[in-house]
């Protein structure tokens, strides 16, 4: 178990900077979900990590102790790959004993290890095979019992589940979150999928253009986020996004509507963006109060999902996603009066940055 | 199981037609190797003996007893020690150019292209090389050669199996805690293992058929069988028993690394990775 520090980390690819100032602290035994969309830098970041990439400017520290200068092999990582990166030639059982080997353990050893890793990960029967000979989601669990198997002071996973399918996924995923629990290591998950960072995060750090956008618990991020990005990043159906006015502790509608300020709009005005999540629009059953608004909805989508119904409806010109119970609407064309939960709305400045954050 | 008729006559047919062209290639090979067998009367009779009344061994004989055989062992050590040389250093540049991308992008266009010089154009200069460094008929002064011949063409194929092999692979390798030089031997040899076989015979086959530098860079120390092929070609008479028998020799260790890594030859058969 170990814990790692960041500091002021810079990383350069010839004049291209992917890494632009990372701080960074993961405290021991704490699962840290990299998540941020397509080239943001998440994979550069874990891979200096690994050591596989140079650090341009800036330290890395594992467990107090400054690794930039040192070799992958010492820093005693293990990591798994997006492509499970498993030797063909090899069978499982070596596969897995790979790093054992490496460092050169004594054979009763790398038995027993080998072993105890194949029965945690359900993998025993596979272990005469040849990787060819196992499915997508078997050789997945061959190579997470690769990083499992040794003694390592940090996990790192690059986008471990992407190449899986939808269901199989879905298991893998609490199979990773158990093993954490039952380990109890230290952990760097990388993903470009929310859903994933969401569920499986002690800490998400939401990564941003070589930057950190937000880092923290995930429904702190969830529920607070600082800017517009980390909002439309997070959730699904995707955060609405409307063009306000904010004036006298009124918001005005492209459309004319209006609703009552969330509190943390005390003192503003001017140009916004309204950010409601599609889950915080009800249909209305009173009159709008302090706290609560009141929108009039023309439907013009409805798409049920079994327990709840995607219903959009249009505020000027843009689209606006409603998520209600199932049979609230029954079809398109139908008004609607909506109620919203201000509280639980966020405004964001012309800049994306989140009225009242910290 | 019962054939359909048409289908019994379309293979038969075809049947036939592969006997024919069986027949055309291989009967060159059988006419050579039965004359190695055969008795001087045999191969001068008319009408040709299309087979041997019996098999004979004093061709071969010959050779092993005056000596003559022992040209093919140079070749055996010459081509093998070279190709040894010229896969061991060959691949070590090849992982060098495809990783670390050294001496940039047109170096290996480079080296290649020194294979393309038609080896008559510089066979003076080598041969007053050769002369000055006092390596003329020596075993070291072919290895050296035939190994500066195929590096470039070893270098060559192996980056391309080299670059084959994913990063992903390599970078496992160096976080379980190997070393560069480890990773080269425990990761990417295995992994380049098909094209290590296929690129090492055609390195082989080259330096055992090599003419030109071998009858003009050696005397009678250490010379190689298909120069001693053509000391059978004489001004008033052929020897036509020793060329077939020499030729003999010299065909069955092709053979027999050909045969035993046939399998390799096919380019299709390259472990890659395992993906999902
Ligand atoms: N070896 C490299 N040379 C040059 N640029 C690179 C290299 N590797 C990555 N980059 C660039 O650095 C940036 C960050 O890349 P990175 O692979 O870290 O993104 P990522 O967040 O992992 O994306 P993805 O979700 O697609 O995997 C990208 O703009 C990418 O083009
Ligand atoms: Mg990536």
């Amino acid at each position: 178990m170990s814990r790692l520090d960041i500091q002021g980390l810079h990383k350069f690819y010839g004049s291209m900077e992917a890494l632009k100032g990372i701080d960074l602290t993961v405290p021991e035994g704490e699962f840290c979900v990299f998540v941020g969309p397509s080239g943001c830098g998440k994979s550069t970041l874990l891979r200096t990590i690994a050591g596989l990439e140079e650090v341009t400017r800036g330290t890395i520290a594992i467990d107090g102790e400054v690794v930039n200068h040192q070799r992958p092999r010492d820093r005693n990582i293990a990591m798994v790959f997006q492509n499970y990166a498993l030797y063909p030639y090899l069978s499982v059982f070596e596969n897995i004993a790979f790093g054992l080997r490496a460092r050169k353990a004594p054979e009763a050893e790398v038995k027993r290890r080998v072993g105890e890793a194949a029965e945690m990960l359900g993998i025993t029967a596979l272990l005469g095979r040849q990787p060819r000979q196992l499915s997508g989601g078997q050789r997945q669990r061959v190579a997470i019992g690769r990083a499992v198997v040794r003694d390592a002071r940090l996990f790192l996973f690059d986008e471990p589940l992407s190449n899986l399918d939808a269901q199989l996924r879905d298991g893998m995923r609490a199979e990773i979150k158990r093993l954490h629990h039952e380990i109890g290591k230290t952990t760097i998950y990388v993903t470009h999928d929310q859903i994933e960072a969401m569920t499986l995060a002690d800490r998400i750090v939401l990564l941003r253009d070589g930057r950190i956008e937000q880092q923290g618990p995930p429904l702190e991020l969830f529920e607070q986020p600082k800017t517009q990005f980390v909002a439309g990043f997070l959730g699904s159906p995707q955060m609405n996004f409307l063009p306000v006015t904010l004036e006298g502790g009124a918001i005005r509608l492209a459309d004319g509507q209006t609703l009552p300020a969330p509190p943390a709009a005390t003192g503003a005005s001017g140009p916004m963006t309204l950010g409601i999540r599609p889950e915080h629009l009800s249909r209305s059953t009173g009159e709008a109060g302090p706290t609560t608004g009141r929108l009039d909805a023309l439907i013009d989508l409805v798409q049920p999902t079994g327990t709840r119904t995607y219903t959009q409806f249009r505020i000027g010109d843009v689209e606006v996603t409603a998520e209600l119970p199932a049979h609230t609407v029954e079809r398109p064309g139908a008004r609607l009066p909506l109620s919203v939960d201000m509280a639980r709305t966020t405004l964001f400045t012309a800049d994306g940055r989140a009225l009242g954050a910290r | 199981m019962r054939l359909h008729p048409e289908r019994g006559l379309g293979l038969s047919l075809r049947l036939v037609l592969a006997l024919a062209v069986l027949v055309f290639f291989l009967f060159p090979i059988y006419w050579l190797a039965i004359i190695a067998f055969k008795t001087p009367e045999e191969i001068f009779a008319y009408p040709p003996v299309w087979v041997p009344e019996n098999i004979q061994f004093a061709n071969f004989l010959v050779l092993f007893k005056d000596g003559d055989a022992e040209t093919v062992f140079n070749s055996l050590f010459i081509a093998g020690v070279s190709t040894v040389f010229a896969m061991l250093l060959g691949t070590m540049c090849a992982y060098s150019i495809a990783r670390y991308r050294t001496g940039g992008n047109l170096f290996s266009d480079w080296i290649i292209s020194n294979r393309m010089i038609p080896p008559i154009v510089i066979v003076f200069p080598v041969f007053l090389l050769f002369v000055t460094l006092g390596l003329v008929d020596t075993y070291t002064g072919l290895i050296l050669l035939y190994t500066a011949f195929n590096l470039p063409y070893v270098i060559w194929m192996m980056k391309g199996y080299v670059q084959d092999v994913p990063l992903e692979l390599e970078e496992a390798a160096l976080v379980d805690g190997l070393n560069r030089w480890q990773v080269f031997v425990k990761v990417v040899l295995p992994m380049v293992r098909g094209g290590l076989f296929a690129t090492a015979v055609f390195t082989f086959v080259f330096a055992w058929n090599e003419f030109i530098f071998a009858l003009i860079l050696t005397r009678n120390e250490v010379t190689t069988f298909p120069v001693q092929v053509t000391h059978y070609f004489g001004g008033q008479s052929n020897f036509w028993a020793k060329i077939a028998a020499m030729s003999m020799l010299g065909t069955v260790p092709i053979f027999i690394v050909v045969a035993f890594l046939q399998r390799y030859l096919v380019r299709g058969i390259s472990l890659g990775a395992v993906k999902g």
